[in-house]
C-alpha cells in the first residue's frame, strides 16, 4: 500500500508540474488541480497508514489512526476547490479581453500568442459574449 | 485573556462581510465604513502596541482550547510592530484610493477589509497551519484587488500571480504536512520544543519541510529566484493595491525571522539556524538583482517594484546573519521600507492619471497638473529609497552596516550593500530627471479644469511623513526594536506564554 500511495503522489506531482509549465491556461489549471490532489494525498498520508483503526484513543482501542491530517486535508480541500474557481474566472477573463489563451504577458517574445489570437485573425468571437461593463463581478 | 488581541483579525472580517451585504451600491457609505474601519483598527493597533511594549507575550487561545491543541493568537513585540505598520499603511492606502481608485470596479472596500485581516491574522497567530490558511484569506482577497479595474493585461499578469501563489501554496501544504508527520504539532511554540527531540532518522524529513517552507516565505518575499512574478504583478496592478502590496513581501520576511528564529534557532539541535546558509546568498543576489533593475527600469511602477526587491534582499541579507543585533537593524529598515515603496507606488500612480497615454514610462511627455508638488514628494520618496541622507533610508543602512560588522560575510555585505546604493541612485536620477525634470522644458498639456481630489496627497504626505517621523525619532524606534530582537532572541518567554495556556484554561 506504501508503494501504491507514494507512485500516486508521485506521479501526480509529475504530472502537475509538467502541465503548470505549459503555455496556455487551460492545461495550467488541469497542472493546479493535479497538484493540489498530490497535495491532499500526501498530507492525509502524514498521518501515517493504518487501515481499520478508530480515529479516536478509546478505552478498548488498542491503536488509532491521527484524526488531524484528515482534517487539514478537509480545510486544504475547500481552499482549493475556491482557489480553482477563482484562477478558471481569471483565465477565462483573460482569453476574452486579450484575445488569446496563453499565460505569457504580450509583448514577451511569444509570436504564438499573436497567431492564436481570435481578435486579431477576426474571428467572430465564441457564443460568449463579454459581459457588459459592471457587471462581471470583481473582474469588471 | 485579552480580548483586544483578536480585534485586528475581529473589525476588518466583520466590517467586509457588512461592506459586501449592506453597502454594495452606496459609494458614500461604503467609504465610510470602509475608512472607519481602518481607524479604528489604527487606535487597536496602537493600543497592542503599548501593551506589548511591557516585553510580556501575549496569548489569546481561540474557544479557550489550550495551545498544543488548539490554535493560540500571540502578540509580542515584533507581533506588534507589524500590525501597526499594517494598519498605518492600510490607512494611508485607503485614503488614497478613496480619491476614485475605489470605484473603478466592484467591491474595492470589501477585498481590502478581507486583505488587511489577513495579514493580521498572519501576524497574530502563533500555529504554523492557521498561518497557511491566514495566508490564503489574504492571497484570495489580493487576487481580487490585483485585477481591479480590469483591462486585459492587468488580468493577464493576475492570472500569472493566482498561478504562482496556488503553487506556492501546495508547497505549503506538503511543508507543513512533513514538519507534522516528524514532530506530531502544528504549533510554533511546541514545534520550538520538538524539534530538538526529532531523532536521526527523521532529520531528513523534518529539514526538508524546513527548507520548503523556507521556499514558500521566499515566494512572498520575493526572493531571487522566486522573485520572477512581483515586477509583472506590481508595475500591473492598480497603484493603491501596489502600494498596500508592499506589505506583502514582508508577510514572508516576518514569517522568516518567526520560524526560523523560534523553531530552528539556536536550541533546535541538528537543524540549528537552518535557513541561515540558504537564505544569505539568495538575499545578496536578489540585492544587486533588484537594484539594477531599478536601472533597467522602463516606467516609474517597475523601478518601483525593483526597488522592492531590492530593499527586501537588503532586509533578508541582514535577517540572514540570525544576530540580535543584526535583527534589529532589519526590522527598523522593514519599516523604512514598507513606508518607502508605499509611496513610490502611489506617486507613481499620480503621474501616470496625469500623464494620458505615455502613463508612467519614461518617455517625455507634456508637464502635467501639479506637477511641482508630485516631483518634490517623488524627491523625498527617493531619498528614503535609496538610502541617502537626512531620511530614514540613511539611518537604516548605516544600522545594517553596523550591525552586519561581526559576521563572518562582512566584506561581501558592505561591499554589495554601498555599490547597490550607488546603482540606485543613478537609476532613481535617470528616471526622476526623465519624468520630472525634462518634461517640465515642454509646454503643459492644457489645463482639463477640474479640481483634482486632496485625499491622494494627503495619503502620500502622511506615508512620507512616516518616514520623517522615523527619522526624527531614529533613537527611542530602534531603542524598541532592539527590544523586540531581544524577545526573538529569549524564545523561552515566547514558549512559555504559549504553552502556559495549558494551565491557565484547566
Amino acid at each position: 500500500m506504501e508503494f501504491l500511495v507514494a507512485s500516486a503522489i508521485g506521479v501526480m506531482t509529475a504530472a502537475g508540474i509538467y502541465l503548470v509549465l505549459r503555455a496556455r491556461t487551460f492545461p495550467v489549471v488541469i497542472g493546479l488541480s493535479l497538484l493540489t490532489y498530490a497535495t491532499n494525498l500526501f498530507l492525509f498520508a502524514t498521518g501515517r497508514l493504518a487501515v481499520n483503526q478508530p480515529p479516536v484513543i478509546g478505552a478498548t482501542a488498542g491503536a488509532y489512526v491521527d484524526p488531524l491530517p484528515q482534517a487539514l486535508v478537509l480545510t486544504a480541500i475547500v481552499i482549493s476547490f475556491g482557489m480553482t474557481a477563482v484562477v478558471v474566472v481569471m483565465a477565462l477573463r483573460a482569453y476574452l479581453e486579450t484575445g488569446n489563451d496563453h499565460v505569457d504577458l504580450p509583448g514577451d517574445a511569444s509570436p504564438e500568442a499573436s497567431e492564436d489570437d481570435w481578435k486579431l485573425r477576426g474571428r467572430k468571437q465564441a457564443p460568449v459574449s463579454p459581459p457588459a461593463a459592471g457587471s462581471g463581478g470583481e473582474w469588471a | 485573556m485579552n480580548h483586544m488581541l483578536i480585534m485586528p483579525i475581529l473589525v476588518p472580517a466583520v466590517v467586509g462581510a457588512l461592506l459586501v451585504m449592506a453597502a454594495r451600491y452606496d459609494k458614500v457609505l461604503a467609504r465610510a465604513f470602509s475608512l472607519a474601519s481602518a481607524v479604528l483598527l489604527l487606535g487597536v493597533a496602537i493600543a497592542l502596541f503599548v501593551i506589548a511594549s511591557d516585553d510580556s507575550v501575549r496569548t489569546y487561545a481561540l474557544g479557550a482550547w489550550p495551545a498544543p491543541f488548539g490554535i493560540v493568537l500571540v502578540l509580542d513585540r515584533l507581533a506588534a510592530l507589524m500590525l501597526l505598520l499594517n494598519a498605518v499603511l492600510g490607512l494611508g492606502v485607503l485614503l488614497y484610493a478613496v480619491g476614485g481608485w475605489d470605484m473603478r470596479g466592484k467591491h474595492f472596500h470589501p477585498l481590502f477589509q478581507f486583505q488587511l485581516m489577513g495579514i493580521n491574522g498572519a501576524f497574530l497567530t502563533g500555529d504554523f497551519f492557521n498561518l497557511f490558511v491566514f495566508f490564503e484569506i489574504l492571497l484570495i482577497a489580493s487576487y481580487g484587488l490585483m485585477v481591479h479595474g480590469g483591462g486585459g493585461l492587468r488580468v493577464k499578469a493576475g492570472v500569472q500571480y493566482v498561478v504562482t501563489n496556488l503553487v506556492g501554496s501546495s508547497v505549503f501544504l506538503i511543508a507543513v504536512g512533513l514538519i507534522y508527520s516528524v514532530t506530531g504539532t502544528l504549533n510554533m511554540a511546541d514545534l520550538a520544543l520538538k524539534v530538538p527531540q526529532v531523532p536521526a532518522g527523521d532529520q531528513a524529513l523534518l529539514q526538508t519541510g524546513a527548507v520548503l517552507l523556507l521556499l514558500v516565505f521566499a515566494v512572498k518575499a520575493a526572493l531571487v529566484p522566486l522573485h520572477f512574478w512581483l515586477p509583472g504583478t506590481y508595475a500591473n496592478a492598480p497603484g493603491p493595491v501596489a502600494a498596500l502590496f508592499a506589505i506583502m513581501t514582508k508577510v514572508g520576511a516576518y514569517s522568516i525571522i518567526r520560524m526560523y528564529v523560534l523553531a530552528f534557532g539556536a536550541d533546535a539541535g541538528e537543524a540549528a539556524w537552518l535557513a541561515a546558509p540558504w537564505l544569505l546568498p539568495a538575499s545578496l543576489v536578489t540585492l544587486v538583482l533588484g537594484m539594477t533593475g531599478v536601472l533597467a527600469a522602463r516606467s516609474l511602477g517597475q523601478m518601483a517594484s525593483f526597488a522592492v526587491i531590492g530593499s527586501m534582499g537588503m532586509l533578508l541579507a541582514t535577517v540572514s546573519v540570525f544576530t540580535q543585533q543584526a535583527i534589529g537593524a532589519a526590522l527598523y529598515y522593514l519599516v523604512h521600507s514598507t513606508f518607502a515603496a508605499g509611496a513610490l507606488f502611489l506617486i507613481a500612480d499620480l503621474v501616470a492619471e496625469r500623464r494620458g497615454v505615455q502613463r508612467d514610462r519614461f518617455v517625455l511627455a507634456p508637464r502635467f497638473a501639479q506637477g511641482g508638488l508630485i516631483t518634490a514628494m517623488f524627491f523625498v520618496a527617493a531619498i528614503g529609497v535609496t538610502g541617502m541622507p537626512p531620511l530614514s533610508g540613511f539611518i537604516g543602512k548605516l544600522l545594517i552596516l553596523d550591525g552586519v560588522r561581526d559576521s563572518a560575510h562582512a566584506a561581501w555585505f558592505w561591499t554589495l550593500i554601498l555599490s547597490t546604493s550607488l546603482i540606485a541612485i543613478v537609476g532613481f536620477s535617470r528616471g526622476g530627471s526623465l519624468v520630472f525634470w525634462k518634461s517640465h522644458a515642454l509646454p503643459p498639456a492644457p489645463a482639463s479644469g477640474h479640481r483634482p481630489a486632496a485625499a491622494p496627497f494627503v495619503a502620500v504626505g502622511a506615508l512620507l511623513a512616516c518616514l520623517v517621523a522615523l527619522t526624527v525619532f531614529a533613537g527611542p524606534a530602534h531603542a524598541w526594536l532592539e527590544g523586540a530582537a531581544v524577545q526573538l532572541f529569549a524564545p523561552a518567554g515566547y514558549i512559555e506564554a504559549v504553552m502556559g495556556t495549558l494551565q491557565e484554561v484547566r
